[in-house]
């Protein structure tokens, strides 16, 4: 593995209901490599957004360690977060919400850059070296955001956050918005910057497909917890938690020859308030024993292969 | 992916440089017949108020007791009130004091309220709590009283009138701001401007703001019309502008008690007030879709 850009240590988000404390990252460890890009996958509210969204600062983390170049980035002053900031994006799931829709494009790639400091003179270039960079074209600069479609918009959203030449970007359901042809445009996209900035993503996603397509590695997360990471290509050769299983099985295939057999799913998604000690995939694991209502830890079963589910070797790859 | 960008490029309309915000609004404003028409009112009416001094065919306060109650006629355009005082000629110069007033203490009322509206929108929570209360406050007693009140306080007199007329407007401002940033907050962009250091000031004028402010412009069209009837009120009571400086609404209010006999007195300062009323919704209205560019064609 590459040399660590960010480090995860046993990283929490709550956030307060009135039923309870809503466990929506719950002791996640995790780490990224320069250069590399972590697919984050799970179903619908398992926290794979708070969880790109609490370690570039826009929530404040419960519990836990976020390392940045081995610097503790965990809670920093105002003026250091501010630092933090430029190094550290976001690209958002809708394009649509994402862009004020008073800007027009110029406007809205050439604010971080204005806010960043950069001299008048020097504004306009970088601007359109942006524009370039992202593939928008240079008669829709003074377009509104209304008036473009959403691959475009999506353009806009990447160069604003590769603006400041980031080092680590985190990608929020980037493609899930827009329509599957052009999906691939923006992961290709995305690619390419990677390729030429050395910039670093997480991909947070539900659709493994796209991130089978874009990521070195994956974390599979199940109501705020961490079930399996490891790279892509063992993920997806040998699943070994339950959930991973249920969760490729249901990969739509185009080959009528070999049917796969799959996993349906039982049960209902126990509550992320509160919840009980022990595997919170137990109620609709298939695999579940009494053993499973006792804490799980996430260990390691091969190289660079973690799962946390007590019966990881009985199941097997 | 080059025939899905020529089909989308067909309906994107290309821009060669960048406008300037103001010129655009007005270029798109231009095209709105209805709302030119009551920016054009509301351009004479202003002309003619600053120039009345030099144009009014008789003195504002000259009496003629042989031609009281005069109907309107060729000499008298207006015609005259009790007092044998030309209502052309008052009008003109009353509006000054009405036009004025009502634009001075709508517009402080609404900057007040909009300062206030979106801290609160914006931080919420406690502030939103405390400062909602005291909005709450002032929006039990009804405009006209507060307003009574407080001049009954500070003195008669036209800045004491604004001041007067501009507090009663700030709850209205506040509430509908409010509730207009509370709808943009959770929006995506105000994260995305966070992630990019983007300080609160900004964050509030450039982002928040150009997004919720359209229900504030459409109030302020609707409050000035109201705030020139609440100055008539106030001067009825012989609190607002002082006679003889002639002004709409207390026109309006001494006309009242001869109304039977002679309607023309009514008719003409209620005219007046309608019309600037009726012109400046129309701006209005175009004034809101001028400003928001989904609108626009």
């Amino acid at each position: 593995m590459a040399k660590t850009l960010i480090e995860v240590k046993h990283l929490k988000k709550y956030f307060p209901t009135p039923k309870g404390m809503l466990h929506a990252v719950d002791d996640v460890t995790f780490s990224i490599g320069e250069g590399q890009t972590m697919g984050v996958v799970g179903e619908s509210g398992c926290g794979k957004s708070t969880l790109g969204r609490t370690l570039i600062h826009l929530y404040e983390s419960t519990d836990g360690q976020i390392l940045f170049k081995g610097k503790d980035i965990t809670h920093v002053g105002k003026r250091k977060l501010h630092e933090l900031r430029k190094e550290m994006q976001i690209i958002f799931q809708d394009p649509f919400a994402s862009l004020n829709p008073r800007m027009t494009v110029q406007e809205t790639i050439m604010e971080p850059l204005e806010l960043a400091g950069y001299h008048k003179s020097k504004l306009m270039d970088k601007t359109e070296e942006i524009m370039d960079m992202v593939g928008i074209d240079e008669r829709l600069r003074h377009s509104y955001p209304h008036e473009l479609d959403g691959g475009r918009r999506q353009r806009v959203g990447i160069g604003r956050a590769l603006a400041l030449d980031p080092a680590f970007v985190v990608c929020d359901e980037p493609v899930s918005a827009l329509d599957v042809s052009i999906q691939a445009q923006v992961l290709n996209l995305l690619q390419d910057l990677q390729a030429k900035s050395g910039v670093t993503y997480m991909f947070v996603t539900h659709d493994l497909s796209v991130v089978k397509h874009i990521s070195d590695y994956i974390c599979v997360m199940y109501l705020g917890q961490l079930v399996e990471t490891t790279t892509s290509r063992e993920l997806f050769a040998h699943p070994v938690h339950p959930y991973t299983k249920a969760l490729l099985s249901a990969i739509p295939s185009v080959d009528i020859h070999h049917k796969r057999e799959r996993i349906l799913l039982q049960g209902e998604i126990v509550s992320p308030v509160e919840p009980k000690p022990g595997c919170r995939f137990a109620a609709r694991c298939p695999y579940a024993t009494k053993q499973c209502q006792e804490p799980q830890q996430l260990r390691e079963i091969g190289k660079e292969h973690f799962v946390s589910c007590c019966r990881a070797e009985e199941i097997g790859g | 992916m080059a025939n899905h960008g020529a089909a989308a490029a067909a309906d994107v309309k290309v821009r060669k440089k960048k406008e300037g915000q103001f010129s655009l609004v007005m270029k798109r404003l231009s095209k709105n017949k209805v709302a030119m028409a009551g920016l054009v009112i509301i351009l004479i009416l202003f002309l003619a108020a600053i120039l009345a001094p030099y144009i009014i065919p008789y003195g504002y306060d000259a009496m003629n007791m042989a031609e009281r109650f005069a109907s309107p006629s060729l000499k008298h355009l207006c015609g005259t009130d009790e007092m044998g005082r030309d209502i052309f000629s008052r009008l003109l110069y009353g509006g000054r004091a009405s036009l004025s007033l009502g634009f001075l203490a709508t517009i402080i009322s609404t900057l007040v309220g909009m300062f206030i509206g979106s801290l609160v929108g914006y931080f919420g929570g406690v502030v939103d709590t405390v400062v909602m209360r005291f909005v709450d406050i002032l929006q039990a007693i009804p405009g006209i009283l507060l307003a009574i009140a407080i001049s009954a306080c500070l003195g008669s007199g036209f800045v004491n009138t604004i001041i007067a007329l501009s507090i009663g407007g700030v709850p209205m401002t506040v509430r509908l701001l409010r509730g207009s940033i509370m709808g943009v907050r959770k929006m995506e962009y105000l994260e995305a401007a966070q992630t990019i250091n983007c300080s609160v000031p900004r964050l509030i004028i450039k982002h928040i703001l150009p997004n919720s402010i359209s229900p504030i412009i459409v109030s302020v069209t609707m409050g000035i019309g109201n705030t020139i009837l609440m100055a008539a009120s106030l001067s009825y009571i012989g609190l607002g502008v002082q006679p003889p400086t002639p002004e709409w609404g207390a026109m309006l209010s001494a006309a009242r008690t001869y109304m039977r006999d002679y309607p023309h007195m009514v008719l003409f300062p209620g005219l007046a007030i309608a019309i600037v009323v009726l012109s400046l919704n129309m701006l209005g209205d175009g004034l809101r879709d001028a400003l928001d560019p989904k609108l626009k064609q």
